[in-house]
Order: C-alpha cells, then sequence, then structure tokens
C-alpha cells in the first residue's frame, strides 16, 4: 500500500516536473537535464555488469546502439504510423505517442538484452582484461557493421525518428533502473551477484550458480542500455554510428569507476557530474577536454575507490535520528 | 598468386607495425597489469615529434638517410621521456589503488595527449615531410616493395631483436621478468621494482614512437586523434597473441595486419576495423589466454 502511494506520488512528480520545467528552464539547460537522465541509465546499468557482478564490460555502446537501432526502426517503420492512427481514431495524442515509445524501447531494450546473451555467454570461460577486450569487441563490430547496412542509413546516419522522449519518460526510466538496482542489491540475486564479484570460485563452491548469474546480470544491463539507447534515439531524432565509438562505453565506465564500483547512488552522482562537468567547462573552449581529462587523473589519484567507495546515500538514514550502525 | 603475394608483403609491413606497438602494451601489462590506454597516443606524439624534428634538422629540404635515422631517434628519445613522465605523474600514485582506478587514469592520459595535441598542434592533420623518396624495388613475379616497407620493415625487426636481447640477456632485462611474476619477490631480491616499471615505460614508448615515425613515411598524414584506432589494433593484437608474452605481442600484430590487408584487398574495405575484433572473439574462444599465453591455475 504505502509502495503503491510512493510510485504514484514519484510519477505525478515527474509528470508535474516534466510539464513544468520546459517552461521555466531555458532549452540549453533542459537538454543537458535529458542528457543526465539516460546517462543515469546508463551508469546504473553498467553499474549491474562492472560494479555488482565485477565483470568488466567495455562494450556498453554496443549494447546501446543496438537498442536505439531497433528502436527507430520500429518507430519509423509502424510505430509513426500506428501511433497516427489512434490519434485519428481519437486517442490523445499524448497517449498515443507515449504508447508507441513504451513498445518500441521496450522492443529496443529486448534486442539488446539478446546482444547481452550472446556477449554473456563467451564471459563464462573468459575473466578481467580479456572478457573487457572481447566487450570491446562486440562495440566496435556493431559500430562497423552500422556504418556499413544501408537499411538503417550506414554511415549517413538515420534521421526523421519522431521526437517522443519527454521528461516523465527518462525519468521513469531512470526511477526503474535505479529501483531495480536497489532491490537487487538486497535480493539473494543481488547477494549472488556480489558473491561473484568477491571471489568466483568461493561462491561456486557455496552453491552460486555463478554461470547463470553472470549471463543475467549481462541481459538485465543491456536491457536498460538499450532502453537508453532508445530514449536517446528518440529524443535526438536523429542516429549516426559515430555516436556509438568505444570512447562512450569508455566514458559510462568513467562514471561508475568514478561514482565508487557497486555504488548505485555513486553512479547516479558521477553521471550527472560527467555530463555536467564538460558543458561547464565550454567557456574555456579549446581547453574543456584537456581540463576534463586532468581532473579525471586527478580524482583517480585523489579518490581511487571513487567518490562514494560502496557507500550508498540512502534517505532513510539521512532522516533517522539515530544512526544505525554499520556492519564493518 | 602475384597479388597474393603483394598482399601479403603489406599484411607484414602493417603488421610488424602493430606488433611494435603492441610490444608496449603488452610488456606495461605483464609487469603492471595495466591496459595503458596512452599507448596510441604516444605513437601519434612519436610522429608528431619526428614530423618537428623533421622540419628543424631539415630532413624536408635535403633527405638523407641519416637525417631519416636521426629523426627516428629524436622522436624516440623525446617519447621515452614522455612515457617515463607519465608513469611518474600518473600512474604512480594509483599503482596501489583497485584495477579500474588505475585504468580511468590511463584513459585520463589518453584523453589529456590527445586533446592537449589538438591545442598544441592545431586540428588539421598534417603532412609528414619524405625525409626518405619513395622508390618501388621489383622483388620478382610482379611483386614490389617499395624502400620505405624495407625501411619500416628492417628498423622494426632490429628494434625487436634489440628488444629480445634486452630482456633476455641483460641484468635489467632478468629484473624486468623478475618483477612480472612477483613484485615483492622481486623486490626482495633487492631489484629496484620502480627503476625497472620506469624503465620498461621508456623502452616501450620508445617502440611506439618509432611506429609512428615509420608508418607516417608510408602515410604522411598526421593529426591528433591518429593513435586511437591503430593503439586499440595493437591492444588487441596483444590480447591475441597472449598479453604479457613478448613473442605473442609479435606474431599477434602480423596476424592482424595480413588479415586486415587481405579483407581490404579481397573483400569489402569498409570492413577493415571489424576484421581485427572477429578474428580475437573467434581465437578467444578457442583459446582464453591467446595464441601463446599460458593460462594461469586460479588458486583458491
Amino acid at each position: 500500500m504505502k509502495r503503491a502511494l510512493l510510485l504514484v506520488l514519484l510519477l505525478g512528480a515527474l509528470w508535474a516536473a516534466g510539464a513544468i520545467l520546459p517552461r521555466v528552464v531555458n532549452p540549453y539547460f533542459f537538454r543537458i537535464l535529458m542528457l543526465c537522465g539516460i546517462n543515469v541509465i546508463l551508469a546504473v546499468s553498467l553499474n549491474l555488469i562492472n560494479g555488482f557482478t565485477g565483470q568488466f564490460s567495455i562494450g556498453h555502446a554496443g549494447f546501446m546502439a543496438v537498442g536505439a537501432y531497433t528502436a527507430a526502426m520500429i518507430s519509423l517503420h509502424g510505430g509513426q504510423s500506428s501511433s497516427q492512427a489512434m490519434i485519428a481514431a481519437g486517442v490523445p495524442p499524448l497517449f498515443a505517442h507515449g504508447a508507441a515509445l513504451v513498445l518500441a524501447v521496450i522492443a529496443g531494450g529486448t534486442a539488446a538484452a539478446i546482444a547481452g546473451y550472446m556477449v554473456g555467454l563467451p564471459s563464462l570461460r573468459l575473466r578481467g582484461d580479456y572478457l573487457a577486450i572481447v566487450t570491446l569487441g562486440f562495440g566496435e563490430i556493431i559500430r562497423v557493421l552500422l556504418t556499413n547496412i544501408d537499411a538503417v542509413g550506414a554511415s549517413r546516419g538515420l534521421p526523421g525518428i519522431p521526437g517522443w522522449t519527454s521528461f516523465f519518460w527518462v525519468g521513469t526510466w531512470a526511477a526503474a533502473v535505479i529501483a531495480l538496482s536497489v532491490n537487487l542489491a538486497h535480493s539473494t540475486f543481488g547477494r549472488a551477484l556480489f558473491a561473484i564479484r568477491d571471489d568466483e570460485v568461493a561462491a561456486e563452491a557455496l552453491g552460486v550458480n555463478t554461470s547463470a548469474y553472470k549471463v543475467m546480470a549481462f541481459v538485465i544491463g543491456a536491457f536498460f542500455a538499450g532502453v537508453a539507447g532508445g530514449l536517446y534515439a528518440h529524443y535526438d531524432s536523429y542516429l549516426n554510428p559515430n555516436s556509438f565509438t568505444f570512447i562512450r562505453s569508455i566514458e559510462v565506465i568513467a562514471m561508475v569507476v568514478l561514482g565508487g564500483m557497486g555504488s548505485v547512488s555513486g553512479s547516479i552522482v558521477a553521471a550527472i557530474v560527467l555530463t555536467v562537468l564538460p558543458e561547464v567547462l565550454r567557456p574555456v573552449k579549446d581547453y574543456r577536454m584537456v581540463i576534463y581529462a586532468l581532473m579525471l587523473i586527478i580524482l583517480m589519484i585523489t579518490r581511487p575507490q571513487g567518490l562514494l567507495g560502496t557507500r550508498e546515500i540512502s534517505l532513510r538514514r539521512l532522516f533517522s535520528r539515530k544512526r544505525p550502525k554499520l556492519a564493518a | 598468386m602475384a597479388e597474393f603475394l603483394q598482399q601479403l608483403v603489406n599484411g607484414v609491413t602493417l603488421g610488424i607495425v602493430y606488433a611494435l606497438i603492441a610490444l608496449g602494451y603488452t610488456m606495461v601489462y605483464g609487469i603492471l597489469r595495466l591496459i595503458n590506454f596512452a599507448h596510441g597516443d604516444v605513437y601519434m606524439l612519436g610522429a608528431f615529434t619526428g614530423y618537428y624534428a623533421a622540419g628543424m634538422i631539415g630532413a624536408t629540404q635535403h633527405p638523407s638517410v641519416g637525417k631519416a635515422f636521426l629523426v627516428l631517434a629524436i622522436a624516440m628519445g623525446a617519447c621515452g621521456l614522455l612515457g617515463v613522465a607519465i608513469e611518474r605523474l600518473a600512474y604512480k600514485p594509483v599503482r596501489k589503488s583497485p584495477p579500474l582506478a588505475a585504468l580511468i587514469t590511463a584513459i585520463g592520459v589518453s584523453l589529456f595527449l590527445e586533446n592537449g595535441g589538438r591545442i598544441l598542434f592545431g586540428a588539421d592533420p598534417k603532412f609528414f615531410p619524405q625525409i626518405i623518396p619513395a622508390r618501388n624495388i621489383p622483388l620478382g613475379a610482379g611483386v614490389t616493395i617499395s624502400n620505405q616497407q624495407v625501411i619500416i620493415l628492417g628498423v622494426s625487426l632490429t628494434l625487436m631483436f634489440a628488444l629480445r636481447f634486452i630482456v633476455m640477456y641483460t641484468r635489467v632485462g632478468k629484473a624486468m621478468r623478475a618483477v612480472s611474476y612477483n613484485h615483492t619477490a622481486a623486490a626482495l631480491m633487492g631489484i629496484s621494482v620502480d627503476r625497472i616499471i620506469t624503465f620498461t615505460f621508456l623502452i616501450g614508448s620508445m617502440l611506439a614512437a618509432a611506429a609512428g615515425v615509420l608508418v607516417a613515411l608510408q602515410n604522411p598524414k598526421i593529426e591528433p586523434y591518429m593513435g586511437i584506432l591503430p593503439g586499440l589494433k595493437a591492444f588487441v593484437a596483444a590480447v591475441l597473441g597472449g598479453i604479457g608474452n613478448i613473442p605473442g605481442a609479435v606474431i599477434g600484430g602480423l596476424v592482424m595486419g595480413i588479415a586486415e590487408v587481405m579483407v581490404v584487398g579481397y573483400g569489402t574495405p569498409t570492413y577493415r576495423d571489424a576484421i581485427a575484433f572477429v578474428l580475437l572473439i573467434f581465437i578467444l574462444l578457442v583459446r582464453p589466454a591467446g595464441i601463446l599465453g599460458k593460462h594461469a591455475a586460479e588458486k583458491v
């Protein structure tokens, strides 16, 4: 009961914010806000693979690309016309577009999840840096394929995707992946993932089916990366294979590591910091990326465990008078 | 047949350059377990130092073989020192940190060098001077090799044999091998681990700089982002051969170079950047530790 109320309140707040914000905030800030939301989804989903399970993946841009292109193609070939048919039949445009977006995004997420399954399988044989380089290779292969498939615009890119992504949808999906991660962390499933991260052999000896959990982590992480891709496609209305180079994957990894491996709130904070930072540095023009790089190095030297380490920011702990004792 | 042999010659030339870069990756990985993402950018800086050195010593107007080697030596020296500086300033402070923190630092260094290079050299591509005028040498059966390719092969092989000599037959090489097994044990045997790591960065960066100058001889267009893709492919080559393994890096580089040239020659050129990774995934599925890599037994 309490949870349902919370959910309704959250959705209502997101809806209201989505309605008010574009009117009071200038479009540039609003764009950064939307990109923050999409990056939060990416970082939190990668945190499931890298932070929770300890599987080092550098292919998140690849999953994002799969989701983005699948969602975009569905909207262009069917989604757009059916939403127009719904509007003609008297459904309010907001609902028609929302329904079409949700379908496209879920399809994109599913396609990415299938890709995640296929990448997750070799992860059973490979460890550490070898796995990293296979996921990196997967991302690059996807990008080269997209550059060569004429049906999705090849290197010209894919224009004309309906711009349905609104603040409400980005917020809802971000809330979904955050809620999933937090609940996962406190579930049997999440404990199994942590066990695999901390010591795979010991986890296996205790009866954790490491293979199944590792692949599942990949599938869930990839699904939300695909969702982020789908939202991004319907926000910018244009996709280009060059948006999904391995540099993009590395940006997401930087968010997870900077936030503190395994910390959900850390990933959120770092995703926002690393999205806003390059924008804040815009006035220094050419020196922007140099300063960004230097700050990355200095942050890693001064706080190698990330901004939050493995700790979490918890509202309950902030508000309760008696601080609960932390287990050592 | 003639065409195939010609492709093979070109493939080996490309592959030997990948191998030179891969050696730096594999040595640093062998000793620090760190993927040195900035290595491809050292290769880029090698080409740029060569460019400016050639202008300064007048190799552009009056090319000669001696001046070409001087350019190569200056680039290698400068980048070797740069490699040492990177290690001391950026990597040493994170050596005791979790591996991923070190990796992000490496990525930071890479971004720093690329964007710093863009400010320093300008975003427009520069054209490396013809310090050795191109000339084709027929090899018979319709196959030709350019004198630049001969230089690339000759210099690369010399450097590789020099590296092998250093690693296998000198005191410092023995120390490098010891450190790559176990830092603590090596330190207990009186080896200065810090100095060995610095030395590794010095020679790794020198090899990358040499690769930069050699490639620029053949493809004169140089720009600050030129190191990203060759760096990535060279790293893949190192993994392919078995990372941390020096002969493995050479074999991996050659396999990658030949495969890439064959795909361009007989298949679709637009897939040239994907072939490296397809090959990698197939080889890793069969041999999870690379071609020459040894699968370490896991200790419980």
